[in-house]
């Protein structure tokens, strides 16, 4: 071999060795964004999982059902989350036999004290900062467990706000997305592959069903906004209006993995039952369909966890306003997890930062729960014909 | 009536009643058959045979009455309704069980119902389709009565101006006229779209490429799993992340180099919306990639080519039309995200080059018209629908050709 040739040759193993490198780089970056997005969002979000709490005097007098703030010395009352003082009256009203008597337990801290015992940013004087770190000193402060967060509706106050009714909320939502496309979906996937002729009806439909597939989820928002609500009348904000709307969207992706996997199955399981006298839907009731439920359930799990995390859609048929109270039924206004992380990620006080990262450790634990279920189920029961 | 109390009414009522009518059904059947006669189906579908006798009447009275009552022409109250359709039920099943005898198709007559049934949930997907087109359209007719389609298209402010002031039943307050120009949503759209692509098109392709042709089987088994988990993230998440740590990092970087950037720049959204896309393009092109058949690259290595040689010049070439129907979903997708620009995005349309500066995209107008107190027939909420026909047109478009070209090319390799 002479001596440009093998140069050539060396030229091109390098460049070889350049793409590569090149294509690797790729796939690690997208890893290495992966990694970046999880620990940002982790490590913004940890710290809404304990929150402040207060260890004060309490003495209930007459006076504190009129005042509530009087509970407490006036000196840490400031340092209590006035959500404490709200509930007051009513719990009262309801243990008479508290009147007179005083406890020490341990209360909801303000949120900005709250913000100030986790290092963060806070709207704390001074003054304030003094007496807290006096309390800390005598070990009256502490960062408890945050159960608020998880059975506490939005609230006005940071530190009492929690995901509550926007859980309840998706639950509700969800009901009514699955209930109406699960069935719509897998019927429509029989038809289409067990029952139509192959005509330019069948073609068009199939066209359409792929064009759904891909229109963004916002013009749902607009057919919801137009149709639903200010043609049929469905109240704004229920959690029916935003279920069907989600359940048009996540249509089509049941229809498709639903053919999917009615396809999978065999022809010759079919042309054995037709066999032995067997009707069309005689064929697919008793055999094809049971066959291809888990790759159904897939398919529906996946659409769920899709519609679940879905905002746009929503935020048009008024599924971002403040909802305290967790809905009770499916006509009252309710608002879901990712609403919730909007209207708090909007908010103009900072402890809500924190909560609305929570709020999405939570959702994308629910979530990614969900879609390792579907892989799961896959794995499982994957049948190679 | 609540709509808990129907759910309620139907579980408890209709369905123990519909059993008590399967269960008769099929007796008498049964009964016909003990005395010898030759049932023409399985004695279940008689059962059904008389369920589709009880509903089916009740079901298509009830839909002319809802059609009617909703047009208005009658209005009965509810408690006579519910006895009318107990009525129909009862007739119907009494009627369905005296039809009930050995030489009854039953079976046939059940499919037939199925079919129909199965149909019309066929249909609802077509229903869909329309009442986004309608929806979207007629709102938009209402909006190009206001404001002239041409001055739309090629207007280049967007300033709703006393619309808005309209639209809270203050008009004419403050004579400013509105104008309803989209070039700048649009130049604002497509800017972030083009950031996003930048992004997601090299990551994502090189990463297919890397799985396709090099990666061992043990990577793939991490890569795809980690790919799909990016692919999950719902995107108010993405727009968190967007708003609250890129946005403020671009700013940064920007200023360590002496420019000046808003919060709402155009950069932070549009490169989380290529994140976002990422394991879009590289799924999408890892299928085509993987399509191609061996044969090709075996060929290609023959002739002595390194590997990256190969796929330069014979395994892209070919999977082309592939990636750029790949390439296309993606853009429709970019261009109809919505909560990424929504939080990380500005409000305020701005016809400009400057991809730092902050500028609005279509969605962020849809939802920032729709979701506020708004009259629903001013002039700037219509103007959402007419923003989404044109968002409507422009993916249906994408997606048309899109699914030309992946079909050409499915024909080319026979997948």
């Amino acid at each position: 071999m002479d001596k440009s040739s093998l140069k050539r040759t060396r030229m091109r193993y390098r460049r070889e060795r350049r793409f590569k490198l090149f294509c690797l780089s790729a796939l690690v970056l997208a890893g290495i964004i992966l990694v970046v997005f999880f620990a940002d969002i982790i490590s913004k979000g940890y710290t809404a999982f304990w929150q402040a709490q207060i260890k004060v005097e309490a003495s209930y007098t007459q006076d504190v059902k009129e005042m509530p703030f009087l509970a407490v010395g006036e000196e840490v009352s400031e340092l209590v989350s006035r959500s404490w003082f709200r509930g007051l009256p009513r719990k009262l009203n309801q243990n008479p036999e508290l009147l007179g008597t005083s406890q020490t337990q341990w209360v909801l801290a303000d949120g900005a004290v709250d913000q100030y015992l986790k290092d963060k940013p806070n709207g704390l004087s001074q003054k304030e900062k003094d007496l807290v770190d006096r309390l800390q000193e005598q070990d009256r402060t502490r960062l408890a467990f945050n159960t608020y967060f998880f059975v506490n509706g939005d609230s006005n106050l940071p530190e009492s706000s929690g995901i509550f009714s926007a859980a309840v909320g998706t639950v509700y939502v969800m009901i009514v997305t699955m209930a109406f496309s699960l069935p719509t979906g897998v019927l429509t996937a029989i038809y289409l592959e067990e029952f139509a002729q192959d005509n330019w009806l069948t073609r068009s439909i199939e066209v359409n069903i792929n064009n759904l597939a891909a229109i963004p989820s916002i013009l749902y928002g607009l057919l919801g906004l137009a149709i639903f609500i200010n043609y049929v009348g469905i109240p704004r904000s229920s959690a029916l209006a935003g279920g069907l709307t989600l359940g048009l969207m996540s249509l089509p992706i049941i229809i498709i993995s639903s053919r999917a996997a009615l396809r999978a199955v065999p022809d010759s399981i079919r042309e054995a039952a037709f066999g032995v006298g067997a009707s069309r839907w005689q064929v697919v009731a008793h055999h094809v369909l049971p066959m291809s439920i888990p790759g159904i359930l897939t398919g529906s799990i996946i659409a769920l966890a899709q519609a679940m995390g879905e905002t746009a859609p929503l935020l048009l048929v008024g599924m971002m306003a403040f909802i305290p109270d967790a809905p009770s039924g499916f006509t009252d206004a309710a608002t879901v997890m990712p609403a919730q992380i909007y209207t708090w990620s909007s908010a103009a006080l900072r402890p809500y930062a924190e909560r609305t990262a929570a709020a999405i450790l939570v959702l994308l634990a629910v979530l990614i729960l969900l879609n390792l279920t579907a892989v799961l189920l896959r794995k499982r029961y994957e049948r190679k014909w | 009536m609540t709509l808990e109390y129907l759910v309620l009414l139907f579980c408890g009522g209709l369905i123990p009643l519909a059993y008590a009518a399967h269960y008769l059904g099929r007796r008498r059947a049964v009964a016909d058959m003990r005395q010898g006669e030759r049932l023409n189906s399985p004695p279940s579908f008689y059962g059904w045979y008389v369920i589709v006798w009880m509903f089916l009447p009740a079901l298509a009275a009830s839909a002319v009455f809802a059609v009617l009552q909703m047009v208005g022409v009658l209005s009965v109250p509810l408690p006579v309704v519910l006895v009318g359709f107990l009525v129909l039920v009862a007739g119907g099943a009494w009627l369905g069980l005296h039809r009930v005898h050995a030489s009854l198709r039953a079976r046939k007559i059940v499919e037939g119902v199925i079919r129909w049934l199965l149909f019309i949930a066929t249909c609802i997907s077509i229903f869909t389709t329309v009442g986004i087109v309608l929806s979207v359209i007629f709102e938009a007719i209402k909006f190009f009565n206001m404001v002239s389609f041409w001055e739309f298209i090629t207007g280049t402010t967007w300033s709703p101006g006393s619309a808005f002031l309209e639209g809270a039943g203050r008009g004419g307050e403050q004579a400013t006229e509105a104008q309803f120009g989209s070039v700048p949503i649009f130049a604002g759209t497509f800017m972030i779209t083009f950031i996003a692509m930048c992004v997601a098109l090299p990551v994502g392709l090189l990463a297919a490429i890397y799985m396709a042709e090099y990666a061992g089987q043990t990577l793939r088994g991490v890569a795809k799993p980690a790919l799909e988990v990016l692919a999950g993230i719902p995107t108010v998440v993405y727009g968190f992340f967007a708003a609250i740590t890129v946005s403020p990092l671009v700013v940064r970087l920007a200023e360590s180099i002496g420019l000046e950037a808003a919060y709402t720049n155009a950069l932070a959204p549009g490169m989380v919306m290529g994140i976002m896309i990422i394991p879009f393009i590289s799924s999408l092109s890892d299928d085509v990639i993987s399509s191609i058949p061996q044969s090709l690259r075996e060929g290609s290595f023959a002739l002595g080519t390194t590997r990256s040689e190969t796929v330069k010049q014979v395994v892209l070439p070919a999977a082309f039309p592939g990636i750029v129907s790949a390439f296309l979903l993606a853009v429709s997708r970019a261009l109809g995200e919505t909560m990424i620009v929504v939080m990380a995005a500005g409000l305020r349309p701005n016809l400009t080059w400057n991809p730092l500066e902050g500028m609005t995209t279509v969605t962020v107008r849809i939802v920032d018209a729709l979701t506020g107190d708004l009259a629903f027939d001013s002039a700037e909420t219509l103007s959402a629908f007419a923003l989404g026909l044109t968002l409507l047109a422009v993916t249906l478009v994408l997606n048309v050709i899109s699914a030309v070209v992946i079909r050409r090319f499915k024909q080319q390799y026979e997948m």
